[in-house]
């Protein structure tokens, strides 16, 4: 960050009495200048190629205007029913897909930790898996699954289940390399052995630390939840796009409002349960 | 090992361990309780979300035999044995890719740059204001929580099918989350230098450009990255709803059960997120040892 010249009129001067600062903020100034370039030269040819024109953009600006305006006021109809119970599906898949996943992930982050499994390819081999798992978006998942157990919300568990897995064995394994190793060596030098170490040594420390990542995905697999209907997965996002593609938007809005409501209600409640099981044991560890 | 300490009567000792095995009790009884409302919470949520165990075990076959089929081709040979078959779309697929990125490109730098416009609002320490702060949080709280396919299916509907309704998605999403972690940051500042341009006659605008940008910049760019990387998955499948890139595609050969292209985009994708991973961490690297040279 260089200041602006007016700031500083002998900025002449300067420069000769300290010609090494200056020097180095030239130089960093080139290299701003080139990535702003890069920046807007991609900017502009990504305009050009996705052809984005004015034009395009007034006119479905002016056709979103319309839509909200008759997303006012809005309104269930005669839907609340099915709505609710959609919404239940949705929070249903979310927490099951979550549990699913850290369940089976648990074992997972033990054999990708570098300090916990000393097998390299192993450790490796899990690394990338999970990471092949994390490139495939969660309605690829829910597609895939639907051929295997048919359309509806089981599909849809397994889909966020899948998913998650990339992410807790990373985050998991994460957590356990980060982890103290000091009573780990005291369990192995008093005669445990290696897996005496992790049950005593690292799941103790580790075991909050985990919950509560696990807590926060559940907030954020509600919202991945909500989608998957789009695809056939279950939950509220088979009727949300039903909605939308009928133009009902009213009803658009209400689905919305109630999938706001609803992941506001788990944020809290998972940051209460998060404090409650994790702060607790947190200062008692 | 206890001979060469000193012992404590006896009572006393009963009466320690007395005391914890009450708390140990104790313990246990809630872990009891937790472990029964769990318990429930999974049947309850079984039986809501039609779970069927059976159909999975049943099925299970498919899912493998699902992973085996897309790897041959149409006639019947492995898709190892005749690359160029396989990949027969390879530059097809490879633009769509290229779109595919520049929708991610497109949506991260515009929605970073109103979270970037939005996030000094949102921050307590520049904006005692409540009403202010309220409204710009709340903000940023709709569009990170409204899922970007929505937004896409409603753009799709007002834009017309293409690439502009999933960059908007991509771009109102990306306000919401980066807006958010923005706040974060400059929540985090030294407010010295900004205290120092406010008492020298500074407007609100300079104290943020000599005050608070030296100090946020790096950690900007390192959350930006991140979210590029988020949202090139993100936008790999925004031609599910008609929103342009790879996904049409991909939708596509799903369920038309092309079965060697559902492979060979698949492969694709994963190739290219995990080249763009790889990438954004070593310029994230970069930027965090910047900053503590500073």
């Amino acid at each position: 960050m260089t200041p602006s010249r007016d700031l500083f009129p002998d900025r002449a001067a300067i420069s000769a009495r300290h010609p090494s600062i200056m020097a180095g903020s030239r130089r960093e100034q080139v290299i701003g200048w080139a990535i702003m370039g890069l920046l807007v030269a991609l900017t502009i040819l990504a305009i050009t190629r996705l052809e984005f024109s004015f034009a395009r953009l007034g006119s479905g600006l002016v056709q979103l205007g319309t839509f909200l305006g008759l997303m006012i006021p809005p309104s269930p109809g005669t839907q609340l029913a099915t709505f609710s119970k959609a919404l239940a599906e949705t929070v249903a898949i979310a927490f099951l897909g979550t549990l699913l996943a850290a369940i089976i992930s648990f074992p997972i982050g033990f054999l990708a930790a570098r300090n916990v499994m000393t097998n390299r390819i192993v450790q490796f081999m899990t690394r990338r898996f999970s990471d092949s798992i994390r490139g495939v978006d969660t309605l690829i998942w829910a597609l895939i699954w639907i051929n295997v157990v048919g359309l509806g919300p089981f599909a849809g568990v397994l889909a966020i289940m899948t998913s998650d897995i990339g992410s807790f064995s990373k985050l998991y394994s994460e957590a356990i390399e980060s982890v103290d190793r000091k009573p780990s060596e005291g369990v192995i030098s008093t005669g445990g052995s290696s897996l005496h170490a992790v049950r005593f040594g690292i799941i103790p420390a580790v075991l909050p630390v985990l919950i509560s990542q696990t807590l926060y995905y559940f907030e954020s697999n509600t919202r991945s939840a909500t989608i998957i209907g789009i695809v056939g997965a279950g939950g509220i996002g088979l009727h949300l796009a039903e909605m939308i593609r009928t133009f009902e938007w009213d009803r658009v809005a209400f689905i919305i409002l109630m999938v706001l409501a609803t992941v506001a209600l788990i944020d809290f409640v998972s940051s209460r349960l998060r404090l409650a099981l994790v702060g607790q044991r947190v200062t008692s560890v | 090992m206890t001979q060469s300490t000193i012992r404590l009567p006896d009572h006393q000792i009963e009466l320690l361990s007395a005391g914890y095995r009450q708390e140990l009790a104790k313990r246990r009884q809630m872990t009891l309780i937790g472990a029964v409302i769990l318990a429930l919470a999974v049947l309850l949520s079984g039986f809501v979300a039609e779970v069927r165990p059976g159909v999975l075990f049943e099925n299970i076959g498919k899912f493998t035999s699902y992973f085996g089929r897309i790897f041959y081709l149409d006639n019947g040979a492995l898709v190892f044995s005749d690359i160029g078959e396989w990949f027969w779309g390879f530059w097809k697929w490879g633009k769509q890719l290229v779109d595919t990125l520049l929708i991610a490109y497109l949506g991260t730098l515009f929605g970073a740059i109103f979270a970037f416009l939005i996030c000094f609002s949102a921050a307590i320490n520049l904006t005692p204001k409540a009403g202010i702060r309220f409204a710009a949080r709340r903000y940023l709280e709709f569009c990170r929580t409204v899922p970007e396919i929505v937004f896409a299916l409603i753009f799709v509907v007002a834009f017309g099918l293409g690439p502009v309704p999933g960059v908007l998605a991509i771009m109102i999403h990306t306000i919401g989350a980066l807006g958010k972690l923005f706040s974060e940051v400059v929540e985090n500042i030294d407010m010295k230098p900004v205290e120092g341009i406010i008492a020298s006659g500074g407007t609100r605008w300079q104290s943020i450009r000599y005050g608070v940008l030296p100090q946020v910049l790096p950690n900007f760019a390192s959350y930006a990255l991140l979210r590029f990387e988020i949202n090139v998955r993100g936008a790999s499948v925004m031609g599910f709803v008609g929103a342009g890139g790879i996904g049409q595609d991909l939708i596509e050969a799903i369920r038309k059960f092309y079965y060697s292209d559902v492979s060979a985009i698949l492969l694709m994708i994963i190739a290219t997120v995990m080249i763009i991973d790889i990438g954004t961490e070593r310029l994230r690297h970069r930027l965090t040892t910047m900053e503590q040279g500073r």
